[in-house]
């Protein structure tokens, strides 16, 4: 059970107890993460779930395939290195900690 | 405000409704009244592996209840609005219930078209549009493997090839009877068609073109066959039917709101009542030329339900993103965006055989849309030259090496 933190556009933290194999963007959803929109429920092709991976973490995730590095070529708000889709960040107890920043826009 | 804001069908639209309600201050009570079980949920994957594996629906949900108790969006399921009274500003409920409104929002969706044939009615005949669809159809589907029957889709539209290429995924042995000479034809060029049906073909699928259906039998009220006007039976352990939608518009129509086959909306979501708003599949979009535009899709839903929300408040938030739609059949990515009706010139680019490559519709020299099979990059370029009604020429277009993204730094 890897807990996630989101910090909200407006600073806000909200710490989510996430499943293992979920994405982080499923577990914000369920939590109503402000900012996460995730207007394609997954499927890597909308890249409204866009978040800010923090500096020590960047380097435990796998990277992003080719498709997401298509999509964060077009992220609405400006794209970071540590900017990734949470659609795509598989949750396993490696990541309990994980900390994600919200954009303040998506769309 | 004593009376809450309704919201009527608690699909993609009536969720987006609620959610820019609140994220623009609207603090008032806010209900959102849907038929079915479920949470708003995402409706795109029920065609693909997730009719496969089905797993927990909350999978699908748009947002988790906590979301929804964070946001004070009241939900109300398993009900069924009968009527709307105009004049007195409620809403009617099945129970004979009487709900009285501030501000309506009908995001009532589509009902699926019937197959009108005998047999259209027999067990194992099944159209898609809710997890309930999703979860019969999945469990056929088990059966015909087991029994090695085959699968019959009829229909050739992103429904019907996304089943077919989920059941053929699933290893199913799977004919598609196409009413038309080619596939999605109500969407892409001839172009797009074959290479979908080639990967279609090369994957196993029967695809049949010009299938006027006549009878679907079975044997004990169970299906068996579908029978094309030819006199040709196609044995089928399982029969989905895609042949496309009806907007769901009875209740604001019965209700005196103007519609056209489909709730008539102004750019802002505006119905012809002051008090109502719609948004999403139901909707016919008057545009400023007079003519009414139908778009099924997620993308749709979302920007009308942020213009219908504004509308409820009072303000204006005018509609104008370029649609885009999009379909996954085994690893091709499909990918469309503006409306290419009307084109007198389509450009290719990148490897149409693979097939990974773009079509761009040109109308009298200008681009007005583009579809994209496994080229996401095209498609993403093609998003934002469209909204900022960019046009690149069609060397530009058919040169795989130029970037097109230079345009808009431009």
């Amino acid at each position: 059970m890897p807990q996630v933190v989101f910090i909200e556009p407006d600073g806000r933290r909200v710490a989510v107890q996430a499943k293992d194999g979920q994405s982080a963007m499923r577990a914000a959803v369920d939590q109503g993460v402000a900012g996460i929109e995730a207007e394609c429920g997954g499927q890597c092709l909308c890249a409204t779930c866009h978040c800010y991976v923090a500096g020590p973490w960047q380097e435990k995730l796998p990277p992003p395939s080719a498709d997401e590095q298509v999509m964060l070529e077009n992220v609405v708000a400006p794209r970071l290195p540590g900017s990734r889709l949470s659609c795509q960040i598989v949750l396993n107890p490696s990541l309990d900690g994980l900390t994600l920043t919200v954009p303040p826009r998506q769309s | 405000m004593d009376h809450p804001i309704l919201i009527v069908g608690a699909g993609q639209a009536g969720w987006q409704v609620a959610e820019s309600l609140r994220q623009e201050g609207y603090s008032g009570p806010l209900l959102l009244i849907g038929e079915e079980a479920f949470i708003p949920y995402n409706r795109p994957p029920l065609s693909k592996k997730w009719m496969i594996d089905r797993p927990d629906p909350a999978s699908l949900a748009i947002r988790g209840p906590d979301a929804l108790r964070r946001r004070q969006i009241d939900l109300q399921l398993n009900t069924r609005v009968v009527a709307i009274d105009a004049r007195a500003r409620e809403v009617v409920l099945a129970d004979g219930a009487r709900l009285p409104y501030a501000g309506l929002a009908l995001c009532t969706g589509v009902r699926l078209r019937e197959l009108p044939v005998p047999g259209a009615q027999l067990r194992g005949v099944f159209g898609l549009r809710t997890i309930h669809d999703a979860q019969q159809i999945g469990d056929y589907l088990d059966r015909c493997a087991a029994r090695n029957d085959r699968v019959v889709v009829i229909g050739g539209g992103f429904i019907g090839l996304e089943v077919a290429a989920t059941a053929t995924k699933r290893g199913l042995k799977v004919t598609v009877l196409e009413g038309l000479g080619r596939l999605m034809s109500r969407v892409v060029a001839p172009i797009v068609s074959e290479a979908a049906a080639r990967v279609h073909a090369d994957h196993g699928v029967e695809l049949v073109f010009n299938a006027q259906i006549t009878e679907i039998s079975g044997v004990d009220a169970e299906v068996r066959a579908v029978r094309t006007a030819d006199g040709i039976e196609y044995p089928a352990g399982c029969v989905i039917v895609g042949i496309g939608v009806h907007p769901e518009d009875r209740l604001a129509a019965a209700a005196g709101l103007d519609c056209d086959r489909g709730i008539i909306v102004d750019g802002f979501s505006r119905t012809s009542d002051p008090h109502i708003v719609a948004a999403g599949d139901c909707t016919a979009r008057r545009r400023p030329d007079g003519s009414l535009l139908r778009l099924e899709s997620v993308h749709n839903a979302i920007e009308q339900g942020k213009s219908a929300a504004s509308a409820l408040l009072g303000r204006e938030r005018e509609f104008t993103a370029t649609p885009w739609f999009w379909s996954d059949q085994y690893d091709m990515k499909l990918q469309m965006v503006g409306l290419s009706h009307g084109y007198d010139q389509v450009i290719t680019r990148g490897d149409v055989d693979k097939p990974a490559f773009s079509a761009f519709y040109y109308r009298q020299g200008r681009l007005i849309a583009v579809d994209s099979l496994s080229r996401i990059q095209d498609h993403m370029a093609a998003r934002k030259l469209l909204d900022n009604k960019l046009s690149p020429t069609v060397e530009q277009a058919a040169d795989v090496n130029f970037e097109l993204p230079s345009l808009l730094r431009g």
